[in-house]
């Protein structure tokens, strides 16, 4: 950015890396909820999933950072299976955000973004604060710093969930219907939040019911129905002109 | 009418309560306060460690732990403090002389650890996954995280009961008389019953009741205060749940 004054960057200095799932499959008992995916992620890009509610999105973001792992297939993060990866080193470098925010109802706003800083970073209380001050800043919530998760908004409580994970300076953002729970007025902050980051050149995974921010954000956007990817392209393309039956029917529900 | 001052004199004799009062307040309370807060301390303790091995996933602490709380919580106070104080007593004999309190200590914090540990155990598992699998996807291991975000919530939850359940074993530690006890060894109950065999009045043994209810009652109060705050601090859309199974054991 080459403005005079410097902007609070929403991303921060650590390089964003691909994604790359490789025929996963995944089953919980006899439902089978991941049926062979493929999906490609370029380091730096916003990836949109759709589809009904039940069709293994939430599941798949999940199996990227190794929350669940898959019965069969492989997910490539920056090239190397994670499967491979030491999972809490892995989840260090990889951002998420929950539809239901779950901060930590125990501890104050700060603290929340503090703790991983302290635990994790080995940074010293001094450092953890001004990292997690700076954070913030950026989501428009440093006069929340010492108040309890229960007395913000849910859109603040989202926006102090994603500077909680952007405090790690992850590089990549997975978001599982960031917005979903949040009531209408109050889902625009966060999306705006989010197409930040998206511009600054975060790798996200974005789950999302909001067609508006998949149609202006997303590089691509990925439709999903039944644990398959039944369609993906850029936004123009799936939503200008979808291919499938399936995608035209979903479209014509939501739209 | 004679009967009936008779009865009040046995109850509320205050002459016989003024005797009383001075043992009551330099041996028998500081007695029962030293019994009740280190077997507290020692059974709080307990209680968490058998909590954590109760949830544990490996079955060779999450056997022992239920098995322990079965055994312990299943057993009369009075007869745990026995088999503990007295079949124990020659070694303890050798290690801490002729006193009864380390012993009594011991079976009051091996009871009080049964009960504790099912009240945390119960807070922990009152927890939602989600902040489980929150943590875990900031990159803390499964022992930090329950250390650090589901346990104190946990615990938090269940702070009414556990004070109830140090109201008990301030109650409870009325019964290592029964292992014998030197008149300077004496605690509330002791002391009351003594002064109440010696005379065959129960006003001194009222007198030590006032003693417990002293304690007790604004505990209760205590607990009270505390379960209301906890109750209107606690935002009502904190309850939500994850719709996946997430296991996330041994990542």
């Amino acid at each position: 950015m080459s403005t005079a004054v410097p902007t609070p960057t929403v991303r921060g200095t650590a390089q964003p890396v691909s994604v790359q799932l490789r025929g996963v499959h995944l089953a919980f008992g006899r439902n089978k909820v991941l049926r062979g995916v493929d999906l490609d992620v370029p380091a730096g890009s916003t990836v949109c999933v759709i589809g009904p509610s039940g069709s293994g999105k939430s599941t798949l973001l999940r199996t990227i950072n190794r929350l669940i792992e898959p019965d069969a297939g492989d997910v490539l993060v920056d090239g190397a299976s994670v499967l491979d990866a030491d999972p809490d080193a892995l989840r260090q470098k990889i951002g998420m955000v929950f539809q239901q925010f779950h901060l930590f109802p125990h501890k104050t706003v700060l603290q929340n973004i503090t703790m991983a800083l302290r635990t994790l970073r080995g940074m010293s209380q001094e450092q953890a604060e001004a990292a997690a001050l700076a954070q913030l800043d950026v989501v428009g919530l440093r006069h929340k710093a010492s108040s309890r998760p229960s007395q913000l908004s849910g859109g603040q409580q989202q926006r102090v969930a994603i500077a909680r994970a952007l405090a790690m300076d992850p590089q990549v953002m997975l978001f599982d219907e960031a917005t979903s729970a949040l009531d209408p007025e109050l889902v625009k902050g966060v999306l705006a939040l989010m197409a930040d980051l998206s511009q600054q050149g975060m790798t996200m995974v974005v789950v999302t019911h909001e067609m508006g921010f998949a149609r202006e954000v997303a590089d691509s956007v990925v439709f999903m129905d039944h644990g398959v990817v039944v369609e993906q392209g850029p936004p123009a393309q799936v939503f200008g002109a979808p291919e499938s039956e399936r995608l035209r029917e979903f479209l014509s529900r939501v739209l | 009418m004679e009967t009936l001052r008779t009865l009040w004199d046995t109850f509320f004799d205050l002459e016989a309560m003024r005797e009383a009062l001075p043992e009551m307040l330099t041996i028998g309370l500081p007695n029962t306060l030293l019994l009740a807060v280190s077997s507290a301390l020692l059974g709080t303790l307990l209680g968490m460690l058998l909590a954590v091995c109760g949830l544990s996933h490996s079955r060779w602490l999450r056997w022992p732990a239920r098995t322990y709380t079965d055994v312990f919580r299943g057993l009369p106070a009075a007869v745990t403090i026995l088999l503990v104080g007295v079949g124990l007593a020659p070694l303890g004999l050798e290690i801490w002389g002729p006193n009864p309190y380390p012993l009594g200590i011991l079976a009051l914090s091996l009871i009080a650890g049964a009960y504790i540990g099912e009240i945390f155990r119960a807070g922990i598992q009152s927890v939602e996954a989600s902040q489980l699998e929150a943590t875990r996807a900031l990159g803390f291991s499964h022992r930090q995280a329950m250390r650090l975000v589901v346990i104190p919530q946990g615990v938090r939850r269940v702070l009414p009961a556990w004070v109830n359940q140090l109201i008990a074993l301030i109650k409870d530690s009325s019964l290592v008389y029964f292992l014998g006890l030197l008149a300077s060894q004496r605690e509330l109950f002791r002391i009351g019953q003594d002064f109440a065999a010696n005379t065959g009045n129960a006003s001194a043994l009222l007198l030590a009741g006032l003693f417990y209810l002293a304690i007790t009652v604004p505990l209760t109060h205590l607990v009270n205060a505390v379960d209301r705050r906890l109750r209107e601090g606690r935002p009502s859309e904190d309850d939500f749940e994850v719709d996946t199974v997430v296991s996330l054991e041994g990542r």
